[in-house]
C-alpha cells in the first residue's frame, strides 16, 4: 500500500516536472518526517471597526466602570451558574472575559493566553481609516509609508523561498504584508488554481515569456504557489483534536492558516481580519450576554480556540496577536452602544507567550484618568507588543527597520 | 515639438548631472527620458487611444478609429455631448430605476428597516406602488418577528435569496421553484426571466437597501462595456475614485447615486473648481467625511453647552488638502487643517438619514477670523468662508501639479515625465482649471503617443473585466456577476472604505491571487461560463489561432 505522502510527491512532482521540484516544495512533500528547526510562525489578527476592548476585558474590579455603563456593563462573575452566562468570567480578580469568550478561558488556565489591556495606537485619530493605516503601516502618524510592519519584519528572502511564507487571507493584500518582500493574498487554498488544466499550461508558458520583468516574476511566484497549494488542497484536511471552527469567514481564514501551517509549506507569518467592531447601537441587549458584540466574540474566540487546538505542538513556534484600530468611548452612548474612543486590549497566545496575565499599567476610568476625558487612556503602545513578538518569532531583523522612528520597549510577554 | 523634447532631454540630463548622480543612475534616467520620446507609429497610436480612452478596444475598433481619423475621434471623445449615445445600452439602463432618483425617493422605495417601520406607523408615506407598499408591509412583519426572537437586528440589510414563503407571494409557484433550483447560473436565468415588476420585487425581498448598490455597480459595468461616450466614462470613474466616497457608511448607502450622477459626472470635462464645490457641497461627502457634523467652537450650538455637542471635525478639512486638491506635499500645515475645517463648519445635510440635501447652519458656523495658507478670512462671513477656501485651493500651483500628475499616472505612465505633467499643470493654472484643457495637452503630447507609454500600465479589475467583455463582444443580459467578479479581483465598486480610492499605480494590481483570478475569469468568459453574459462560440473558440480565454488571461492582456 502506498501511503498518503508517497502519492502526494509523486502528483507534485508531477506537476513540477521530474527532477525540477524546487526545495520548498520537497520540504513541503517531507514535513511529516521533518525533525529538524521549525520557522517560527507569526499570525496577526486584525479586529476591524475597533471593538469595544473594556467589554472584552471587562475591569469588574473598577467602579467607574459601572457608573459609565449602567445600560451596557458586563455585570461581575458570579458563582451563580444560572447567572454565568451573562457574567464575566474571572481571570484575576480584577479583570475578567467577556461570557462569549469562554472557549478562550481553558488557554488563558494554561498560561498560554496573555493579555495586553489600555495598549493601542499613541495617534489621536478617530477615523477608522487612518486608525487601520498606521496600525498597518505600523507608522502611526505618518502616512506617507509605503509599506507595512509584517512586510518589514519579514527575514529578507532566502534563494528558493516558500512562494506563501507571507500569506494573508482575503481578495487584497492587506497594508501590513505589503512591500518589498514577496508575500500572497488568498481568498481560499482551494480557489488559487487555474482550474482549467489546459489553459494553466498554456498560461504559465505565457508567463514565462512576459515582457515585463515584474510580470515575469508575479506569473512565476503565482506557478509556484499554485504548484503547492494544490498539493497541499489534495491531501485533504481535517483539524486536529477535535478542533470545530465556528461558521463564518473567520473560522475559515484561520482554518485555512492552520492547513497551510501544518501542510510544511514554509509559512512565515500570516495575516486574517474579521469585521464588524463598530457598535454604535445595540452593542450589548437585554441581557448582558447577547448582542451584537457578543456575536462577535463567539466567533472570534470560537475560531481562536479552535485553532488553538487544531495547530497542537504547532503551537509552541506560533504566536498569535490581535489587534483593533482603537477602543471606544468608555461611557456608553444613547443607543446602548459606544462610540469612537482611544485605547483598547491586546491578546497574544501561543506556547511561547507567558500568558494567564494581564499586561500593561491600568490607568483607571476616573474622570481626570480618562484620555481627553471620555476615552481609556494608552499606556501601551501597540509597537511594543508587537515588536517583541516580531523581536522573537522573525529573529534578528533590527525593530527600528520594522518600526521606523520607534524603540520598541519590550513588555516581558515572550 | 521637436525641438521642445530635445530640450527636455537636454533638461533631465542637465538636472541628472546637478544634483551629481552615480553614472548608472543617470544612465538609466536617460534611458527612461529617451523612451517617453521614442514615438509609436501607424496603428498602435490607435491602439495606444483606445487602450487609454476606452475600457478597451472591441473588434473593428482600431479601423473604425482609422476610417474616422484619429484626431477627429479624440476630439470627439473630449465632446460627449456631441457623441450619440448606443441604445443598446440605454434600452439595458432602463431598468434601473434607482439611477433617476433623489436620496428622498430612494430612502422611501428602498427603505431601511427603521423607515419602513415609520412608513407603517404613518410618519412617512409610502411608495406610490401598491405592490411595493404590500411588500414593504409583509418585509416589516418578518422582519419584527425576528427582532422579536432575538435575531441581529442588522440581518434585514444583509443581502440572501428571499425564502419559498417570502418568493410565493411574489411569484407564482413555478417561478419561484425556478428561483430556488439548479445551479447559480439556472437560478440567475430565471431571475433574467421574469417580468421586470416581478424580478425587480424579488430583488427587493432579498433587501431594498441592496438594490440600490447593485444598480449602480451593474450600471457602471454596462456603461464601460457600451457607452459610446468612452471618455467621459474612464473619467467619471477617474474622477469618483478621487474624490471618493464609501457607500457602506450610513447614510451613503442613499447618497451615492446622486454623488456620482450630479457632483462629478457633469464636470469632469468641465472646470475643476465646479467639480471640486459640487463635491464639497454634496451630502455624501459631507457625510462620508463626517463634516456634516462639525460644529465651531465659537458657534451658537457649541455655545449653549448642550448635550452631545460634538466640536470640530477636521476629516474633511485634511482629505480637502491632503487628497482632493494641494497633495499630501502641497505646503500645508496642520494649523491650516484645523483653519479650513472651521471654514466649513456649518455646512451641513438636512434630514441625513432621509436622503438629505446641502443645508448651511449659521448656528453651527465658526463666524471667527480664520487665515488658511497665509489667506485672511475675515470675521463676521458664512457660507461664503468655505467657498473662499475651495478658491485659493483650486487656484494653488501645487492643485495643478498635483491633479496632472496623477491624471498623468492613470493615462500616460505610473512614473509620468515631470515635463509633461509641467506642461498639463501650466495649461492648467492658464485656462483656471478647464479639464478639458489639460486633457487634451496630455493626449496631444509626445509622451503619451511614446513607446514608454505604450502598454506600460496594468489594468485595474474593472478595466480588466471590462475590457475582456469588449474584446469578445460578450451580450450583457446582467452585469451583476461581472461586478462581483471585479470585488473578488480587489476592487469592489464603490466600496473602496478609504478616503485615498484605488491606487493608480500598476504595482497595486500585481499580485498572485489577482493574477489566478484573472485567468480563471479569461477561461471562463470564452468558454461562454460566466452567467449574465453570452459570447458567441466564433469569438471564443478561434480557430487555428490562440484560443481568446489564453489571450485574455495572458501577460499582454493585463496591461493597456
Amino acid at each position: 500500500m502506498r501511503t498518503r505522502r508517497i502519492f502526494l510527491k509523486e502528483s507534485a512532482l508531477a506537476m513540477a516536472g521530474v527532477g525540477t521540484a524546487p526545495l520548498w516544495l520537497e520540504r513541503a512533500l517531507y514535513a511529516r518526517q521533518d525533525t529538524g528547526a521549525r520557522r517560527k510562525i507569526l499570525v496577526a489578527i486584525f479586529q476591524r471597526g475597533a471593538a469595544d476592548g473594556l467589554n472584552v476585558v471587562v475591569p469588574h474590579g473598577e467602579k467607574a466602570y459601572y457608573r459609565l455603563r449602567p445600560g451596557i456593563a458586563i455585570p461581575p462573575p458570579t458563582g451563580d451558574s444560572a447567572r454565568a452566562a451573562d457574567a464575566a468570567i474571572d481571570l484575576d480578580g480584577f479583570f475578567g472575559l467577556h461570557p462569549a469568550l469562554g472557549p478562550l478561558k481553558p488557554l488563558w488556565d494554561a498560561r498560554h493566553l496573555a493579555i495586553v489591556d489600555a495598549a493601542g495606537s499613541p495617534d489621536p485619530t478617530r477615523s477608522h481609516f487612518d486608525a487601520q493605516d498606521y496600525m498597518e503601516s505600523g507608522t502611526p502618524g505618518v502616512k506617507a509609508t509605503g509599506d507595512g510592519w509584517m512586510n518589514r519584519a519579514l527575514p529578507k528572502t532566502e534563494a528558493d523561498a516558500s512562494p506563501v511564507r507571507a500569506v494573508a487571507l482575503g481578495a487584497v493584500l492587506p497594508r501590513a504584508l505589503r512591500g518589498a518582500q514577496s508575500a500572497v493574498a488568498l481568498r481560499s487554498i482551494d480557489s488559487f488554481q487555474v482550474r482549467d488544466p489546459r489553459a494553466a499550461k498554456a498560461f504559465e508558458e505565457a508567463y514565462a515569456e512576459a515582457r515585463d520583468p515584474l510580470m515575469r516574476a508575479t506569473g512565476k511566484d503565482t506557478f509556484e504557489a499554485v504548484a503547492l497549494l494544490q498539493s497541499i488542497q489534495r491531501q485533504g484536511y481535517t483539524p486536529s483534536g477535535g478542533a470545530e471552527y465556528p461558521r463564518g469567514p473567520f473560522g475559515e481564514s484561520l482554518r485555512q492558516i492552520a492547513q497551510l501551517i501544518k501542510s510544511g509549506a514554509g509559512v512565515e507569518m500570516a495575516f486574517a481580519d474579521i469585521g464588524g467592531w463598530d457598535h454604535h447601537v445595540n452593542e450589548v441587549a437585554q441581557r448582558p450576554g447577547e448582542g451584537l458584540l457578543a456575536n462577535r466574540l463567539a466567533e472570534f474566540g470560537g475560531a481562536l480556540s479552535a485553532f488553538w487546538r487544531d495547530m497542537g505542538d504547532r503551537m509552541e513556534d506560533t504566536v498569535v496577536v490581535t489587534m483593533s484600530e482603537f477602543g471606544r468611548t468608555a461611557k456608553e452612548n444613547g443607543d446602548r452602544g459606544t462610540d469612537h474612543g482611544h485605547a483598547n486590549c491586546m491578546f497574544a497566545m501561543g506556547g511561547a507567550v507567558k500568558g494567564g496575565k494581564v499586561y500593561g499599567r491600568w490607568p483607571g476610568l476616573e474622570p481626570e484618568q480618562l484620555y481627553q476625558g471620555r476615552d481609556l487612556a494608552l499606556t501601551t503602545d501597540f509597537r511594543d507588543v508587537l515588536g517583541e513578538v516580531v523581536a522573537r518569532q522573525a529573529g534578528s531583523r533590527s525593530l527600528q527597520a520594522v518600526f521606523p522612528g520607534y524603540q520598541p520597549k519590550p513588555v516581558g510577554l515572550v | 515639438m521637436r525641438n521642445r523634447s530635445v530640450g527636455a532631454l537636454a533638461a533631465v540630463l542637465a538636472l541628472a548631472a546637478f544634483t551629481g548622480l552615480k553614472a548608472a543612475e543617470q544612465k538609466k534616467r536617460t534611458a527612461e527620458a529617451k523612451q517617453f520620446l521614442d514615438q509609436i507609429r501607424g496603428d498602435d497610436r490607435i491602439r495606444q487611444a483606445l487602450n487609454r480612452l476606452t475600457f478597451g478596444p472591441r473588434p473593428g475598433d482600431v479601423e473604425a478609429v482609422r476610417a474616422m481619423g484619429l484626431r477627429k475621434w479624440i476630439g470627439l471623445q473630449l465632446h460627449p455631448g456631441e457623441i450619440a449615445e448606443n441604445p443598446v445600452l440605454e434600452d439595458k439602463l432602463k431598468y434601473f430605476d434607482t439611477l433617476s432618483m433623489s436620496g428622498g425617493e430612494l430612502v422611501r422605495n428602498y427603505p431601511t428597516p427603521q423607515i419602513a417601520r415609520q412608513m407603517i406607523e404613518g410618519r412617512i408615506p409610502f411608495p406610490e406602488d401598491p405592490g411595493r407598499r404590500l411588500l414593504l408591509i409583509k418585509m416589516m412583519e418578518k422582519y419584527e418577528k425576528r427582532q422579536a426572537a432575538g435575531g441581529d437586528p442588522n440581518a434585514a440589510a444583509q443581502p440572501g435569496a428571499p425564502d419559498m414563503q417570502t418568493l410565493s407571494e411574489i411569484v407564482t409557484p413555478a417561478e419561484a421553484r425556478a428561483l430556488r433550483q439548479g445551479t447559480a447560473r439556472d437560478r440567475m436565468q430565471a431571475l433574467l426571466a421574469l417580468p421586470p415588476d416581478a424580478r425587480r420585487r424579488v430583488e427587493m425581498a432579498a433587501g431594498p437597501q441592496q438594490v440600490i448598490a447593485r444598480d449602480l455597480m451593474e450600471a457602471k459595468l454596462l456603461r464601460a462595456v457600451y457607452s459610446n461616450r468612452q471618455l467621459e466614462e474612464v473619467l467619471t470613474d477617474f474622477w469618483f475614485n478621487h474624490f471618493n466616497v464609501f457607500l457602506d457608511k450610513g447614510a451613503d448607502r442613499y447618497l451615492v447615486t446622486s454623488y456620482e450622477r450630479d457632483a462629478i459626472r457633469p464636470h469632469v470635462l468641465g472646470r475643476f473648481r465646479d467639480l471640486l464645490e459640487a463635491t464639497a457641497k454634496s451630502p455624501a461627502m459631507l457625510f462620508y467625511l463626517d463634516n456634516w457634523q462639525s460644529e465651531g467652537a465659537n458657534s451658537v450650538a457649541a455655545g449653549r453647552g448642550r448635550k452631545g455637542a460634538r466640536g470640530l471635525n477636521e476629516n474633511y478639512g485634511r482629505e480637502l488638502m491632503e487628497l482632493h486638491t494641494l497633495g499630501v506635499d502641497g505646503g500645508y500645515t496642520q494649523k491650516d487643517v484645523t483653519e479650513v475645517a472651521r471654514c466649513f463648519t456649518g455646512w451641513t445635510i438636512r434630514n441625513p438619514q432621509r436622503g438629505g440635501e446641502f443645508v448651511f447652519n449659521p448656528r453651527m458656523h465658526d463666524a471667527g477670523e480664520k487665515t488658511v495658507l497665509g489667506v485672511a478670512i475675515p470675521s463676521g462671513g458664512g457660507i461664503e468662508d468655505g467657498e473662499k477656501v475651495l478658491d485659493i485651493l483650486a487656484r494653488n500651483p501645487a492643485t495643478a501639479h498635483f491633479l496632472s500628475r496623477k491624471l498623468a499616472m492613470r493615462f500616460v505612465a505610473d512614473d509620468p515625465p515631470e515635463a509633461l505633467v509641467e506642461r498639463m499643470a501650466r495649461t492648467f493654472v492658464k485656462t483656471d482649471g478647464d479639464l478639458r484643457a489639460v486633457l487634451r495637452a496630455m493626449i496631444e503630447s509626445r509622451e503619451f503617443f511614446s513607446a514608454g507609454a505604450y502598454r506600460a500600465k496594468m489594468k485595474a479589475p474593472l478595466e480588466f473585466v471590462a475590457s475582456a467583455v469588449r474584446a469578445v463582444k460578450g451580450d450583457v443580459e446582467t452585469a451583476l456577476p461581472l461586478a462581483l467578479q471585479v470585488a473578488q479581483l480587489g476592487q469592489p465598486l464603490y466600496r473602496k472604505q478609504e478616503p485615498t480610492g484605488y491606487s493608480n499605480s500598476s504595482a497595486e494590481w500585481m499580485n498572485s491571487g489577482g493574477l489566478v483570478g484573472r485567468m480563471n475569469f479569461a477561461v471562463q468568459l470564452a468558454d461562454n461560463k460566466v452567467p449574465g453574459v453570452k459570447v458567441e462560440p466564433e469569438r471564443g473558440a478561434r480557430p487555428g489561432g490562440v484560443p481568446a480565454g489564453i489571450e485574455l488571461g495572458s501577460p499582454a492582456f493585463q496591461k493597456h
